[in-house]
């Protein structure tokens, strides 16, 4: 399948993220149009445009609005998550360095949609350079009457403020974020009842990702027809691929949404010069590994988790024949130990104790049975912990067996940079094999 | 530098641009970061005054935050991303040879004050990889070469340019960018590059492009 820039259409113009150059393209045209339309045809739109977040779960955009109870007298909220940190996602923060507009003019319609007149987008605190860029593209669309009081006449208003995170990859989670963004620690709240109902200040509130809400001016000026026209039924529209790891040129890659790994990797130019690829990630740390057979398999929600995967945030980051997979799941783990909030005992404890234990297998002192345990462990951590964290912590490991169980056994012998040399995955020492 | 009435006037603007002003406590401690380097006791006070909360509440929250610091950090805070997505690919290497160089762990500073590190958690910049932040802004593609220079660039004192465009400042004015309380007058740096544009090019020289919609 054939690339297809829309949100990276016009990156390569030096002005792309300013409002001339955004309007300059047709940007911003799509707020009359939802005007014209009024809020429930944009959600049908939306709802019939089959779009499927972007964040990482892939629930139904439209849907999602449509739980939102109208005329219930209460504010409404829209709040936008680009706290990407997700290991080997980095899609977001290039779409709001290059594009903030698209996302300012997705936020406005979608606000319009759920009557909310008020939206936040919470940005990671570690980006500055991205954090200034939309606090920017803010202050022109509020000079250019898109954002404030009765936008382009319509009557309609909303307030849009830009927030800044201050490092916990938990905030991600949506009801974590909420909390964050209410001045709380970041820690997730039970559902039900779910943001739609009861989110920001427990009022009605729809979180929805960066990239998907980039999509919204473009299904609303293009039709659902068209948006369609891209991907597959369950899967439709394109999707900003962002490749990463041990490929000749890493980078972003908009391509729609069915688009298979061996064809994103063609792009990509392949894996770097002399060696082959070992597993790969089809978005995050948090879904499964797959391996090269499963590199055929198109990009789409259904296909990966047929795969015993997930889509995740679609950003594959791949890994070649040097690397030591003891070691990349010794990393992610720590990760996890490290992010974990602490609300929920499952997360907060299992995650110390298979840190600890898969540390003994990368160090080459781990003890057979002790596998035996690591899995039962991740067992009890997968589906019994609060949020999406714990199931996240507890998928490297047993996805990581299912495909190179030797290497764990290895492991009970043999620290993992002795099996595998770390310089030799390096892309700086080119390698000496 | 201590804490002001300005500071406080700051602090209530801030809270006022959100239904409940609470909401605005993270972007104070960034505020109160761009004035002490760290959240010291005296911002604990102010915020909790500003909010009507108790001291114990904004420590709780303060606490939980990695970027928020209960001690001064060098003048040139230094992250290596070690997350595997960076780190197989040379972000370990990099942070053996800076920590050693330097003679500093996670989260410590060396003794003239000029440096810290921190073992850093994904950027979201894995594209980039092996990426460092220097007072958060960004360093992308960094060989252990290239990222001693970095330091020695910026111990000595000499500008350093962020791979993203902005000049590298200090922790504290970036603390204030982060707070949004005002302009920085960076944010109009064109800062795409050969990664971001990978696809966009490839499909321009192989003349692919999105069907036709009125493609904005």
């Amino acid at each position: 399948m054939p690339l297809t820039p829309v949100i990276t259409a016009h990156w390569d113009e030096a002005d792309s993220f300013t409002l001339d150059g955004y309007r300059r393209h047709g940007g911003y045209s799509a707020l009359s149009k939802a005007f014209e339309m009024g809020p429930d045809a944009v959600i049908a739109a939306v709802k019939d445009s089959g779009l499927r977040g972007r964040g990482g779960a892939g629930f139904p955009t439209g849907l999602k609005w449509s739980f939102v109870p109208q005329n219930d007298g209460k504010p409404h909220y829209l709040v936008v998550n680009a706290d990407e940190s997700e290991p080997g996602a980095c899609k977001d923060i290039p779409i709001m360095l290059a594009n903030p507009h698209a996302l300012i003019e997705g936020i406005i319609v979608a606000s319009y949609a759920i009557r909310a007149d008020h939206a936040f987008v919470y940005i990671r605190g570690e980006v500055p350079h991205v954090i200034r860029r939309v606090h920017a593209a803010v202050r022109q669309a509020h000079e250019a009457g898109y954002l404030g009081d009765n936008i382009l006449g319509s009557g309609f208003n909303l307030n849009l403020v830009v927030h800044a995170g201050a490092g916990a990859y938990i905030c991600g989670e949506e009801t974590a974020l909420l909390d964050s963004l209410e001045g709380r620690r970041g820690q997730p709240r039970l559902k039900p009842p779910f943001p739609a109902v009861a989110g920001l200040y427990a009022c009605p509130t729809v979180v929805n990702n960066v990239e998907t809400i980039a999509n919204v001016p473009y299904i609303v000026n293009n039709g659902v027809d068209w948006f369609r026209s891209f991907g597959t039924d369950k899967s439709p529209g394109f999707k900003v691929f962002a490749v990463s790891g041990h490929v000749q040129r890493p980078g972003i890659y908009e391509a729609p949404l069915g688009t298979p790994m061996s064809e994103l990797l063609d792009y990509a130019g392949g894996i770097r010069e002399g060696h082959t690829l070992k597993f790969w990630l089809p978005g995050g740390s948090s879904v499964p590994m797959l391996t090269p057979e499963h590199i055929d398999l198109p990009m789409t929600y259904e296909a990966m988790a047929e795969a015993g995967s997930m889509m995740g945030t679609g950003t594959p980051m791949l890994y070649d024949d040097t690397t030591s997979v003891v070691r990349a799941v010794t990393g992610w783990l720590d990760f996890y130990k490290h992010e974990s909030c602490g609300k929920c005992t499952p997360c907060r404890e299992g995650n110390w104790f298979i840190h600890d234990l898969v540390h003994r297998f990368d160090t080459g002192r781990g003890e057979r049975q002790q596998l035996k345990i690591l899995d039962d462990v991740c067992g009890q951590i997968m589906g019994r912990s609060f949020c999406a964290l714990g199931d996240a912590a507890a998928t490297p490991f047993p996805a990581a067996m299912k495909y190179f169980a030797d290497e764990f056994e290895a492991g009970t012998t043999t620290p993992s940079s002795q099996a595998f040399d770390p310089a030799a995955s390096t892309v700086f020492n080119e390698v000496r094999a | 530098m201590a804490l002001t009435e300005q500071t406080r006037a700051e602090m209530m603007d801030l809270a006022a641009r959100y239904p409940q002003p609470r909401s605005a406590l993270l972007p104070m401690l960034h505020l109160a970061q761009s004035v002490e380097g760290y959240v010291t006791p005296e911002a604990i006070v102010m915020c909790a005054e500003v909010l009507g909360l108790t001291t114990a509440e904004v420590k709780g929250v303060a606490s939980f935050y990695t970027m928020f610091k209960d001690e001064p950090v060098g003048e040139y805070h230094i992250g290596v991303c070690i997350n595997p997505g960076c780190g197989i690919l040379g972000g370990d290497a990099i942070w053996d040879a800076l920590s050693s160089d330097l003679g500093v762990g996670h989260d410590e500073v060396t003794e003239d004050g000029k440096v810290s590190l921190e073992r850093i958690e994904c950027q979201a910049a894995c594209t980039h990889a092996p990426v460092l932040t220097a007072n958060w802004e960004f360093m992308d593609n960094m060989t252990v070469e290239s990222a001693r220079q970095l330091v020695e660039d910026l111990r000595e004192g000499r500008e350093v340019i962020s791979t993203r465009g902005p000049q590298i400042r200090d922790f504290k004015a970036q603390e204030r960018t982060l707070s949004g309380i005002d302009d920085d007058g960076l944010s109009q740096i064109p800062a795409t590059d050969d990664l971001m544009l990978a696809g966009l090019r490839y499909a321009k020289e192989h003349d692919m492009k999105a069907p036709d919609g009125e493609v904005i």
